[in-house]
């Protein structure tokens, strides 16, 4: 399985990661869009999530909740753009934390001897909106450049 | 972190040189003839250097006798991480649990994606 790659270059309002999986692209993106499969994986295990609306065409909008067991509860919203297929995924993202700043993330599904590779595009307001949503814990990123930067803080810890 | 000072990190880390200055600075503090010592790079090529490193924060100078010395400085190194953390986390642990379901999806439903061989012949 491959590594999942980050880019969030600095000074350009977007976060792209590409990630492979080891299945057809049509599970894949059943994975990506029937909420009983969804609430399987998205996000971190301490989270139960909970999918409110998920109306899966042009037009359509969709909440999904993230509730840990102190009782904190993190909702997340947005319309889908197109008519969602296999080929890809264009909606809108926020939140509610954070209300009016909304990010466009397109996810595209791509098959090549039976594993897929997923890529997500997410476009941010701004810079500014983008590091907000990075320190909110939620998105944000690293560029593939900066992809030493672990091997030196494990390099410091071993010198400390 | 104010975001004007992660820019400030990650452009100063944005440089393979930079980096390698970062990494031979935790073996401790050093000079910048020391500094140089490993690259094909003037000296007034690694002071502009170690200016983008100060100036991010990620070393401190101090002078000795006539040597000016660069100290690595971890916290804003640390600081970047942790900001870096949270989507990296997120997407990874839930593309590992995407794994793990993906996995028992086809173990109940075998992979329709391989129409089976026409010519009845097993490759395997």
């Amino acid at each position: 399985m491959t590594e999942m790659q980050i880019t969030a270059a600095p000074g350009v309002p977007q976060v792209l990661t590409t990630r492979e999986l080891d299945a057809p692209r049509e599970l894949v993106y059943r994975a990506f869009t029937e909420p009983d499969l969804l609430v399987q994986w998205l996000g971190p295990r301490k989270y139960k999530m909970t999918v409110e609306r998920f109306d899966l065409r042009d037009g359509g909008t969709w909440r999904y909740v993230h509730a840990d067991d102190a009782g904190n509860a993190f909702g997340f919203h947005g319309v889908f753009h197109g008519t969602p297929s296999p080929d890809g995924i264009v909606q809108t993202f926020e939140f509610e934390g954070a209300p009016g700043h909304v990010s466009m993330d397109t996810v595209t599904f791509e098959e090549r001897d039976g594993k897929t590779t997923v890529r997500t595009n997410s476009v941010f307001q701004s810079v500014e909106a983008r590091d907000a949503m990075v320190d909110a814990g939620m998105a944000g990123g690293m560029s593939e450049g900066y992809e030493r930067l672990d091997e030196l803080l494990a390099k410091m810890a071993a010198n400390s | 972190m104010p975001v004007d000072q992660l820019d400030a990190v990650f452009g100063a880390l944005a440089d393979p040189t930079r980096r390698a200055i970062l990494s031979r600075l935790t073996q401790g503090e050093a000079s910048v003839l020391e500094l140089a010592a490993p690259f094909s790079v003037s000296q007034p090529a690694i002071s502009r250097h170690l200016r983008v490193l100060e100036h991010a924060g990620l070393i401190s100078r101090t002078r000795r006798a006539t040597a000016r010395l660069s100290h690595l400085r971890a916290e804003p190194l640390r600081e970047a991480t942790v900001w870096l953390a949270g989507y990296r986390e997120f997407w990874q642990e839930s593309y590992e649990r995407l794994d793990e379901l993906l996995a028992a999806l086809q173990e109940h439903e075998p992979d329709r994606s391989q129409p089976e061989d026409p010519t009845g012949r097993s490759t395997s």
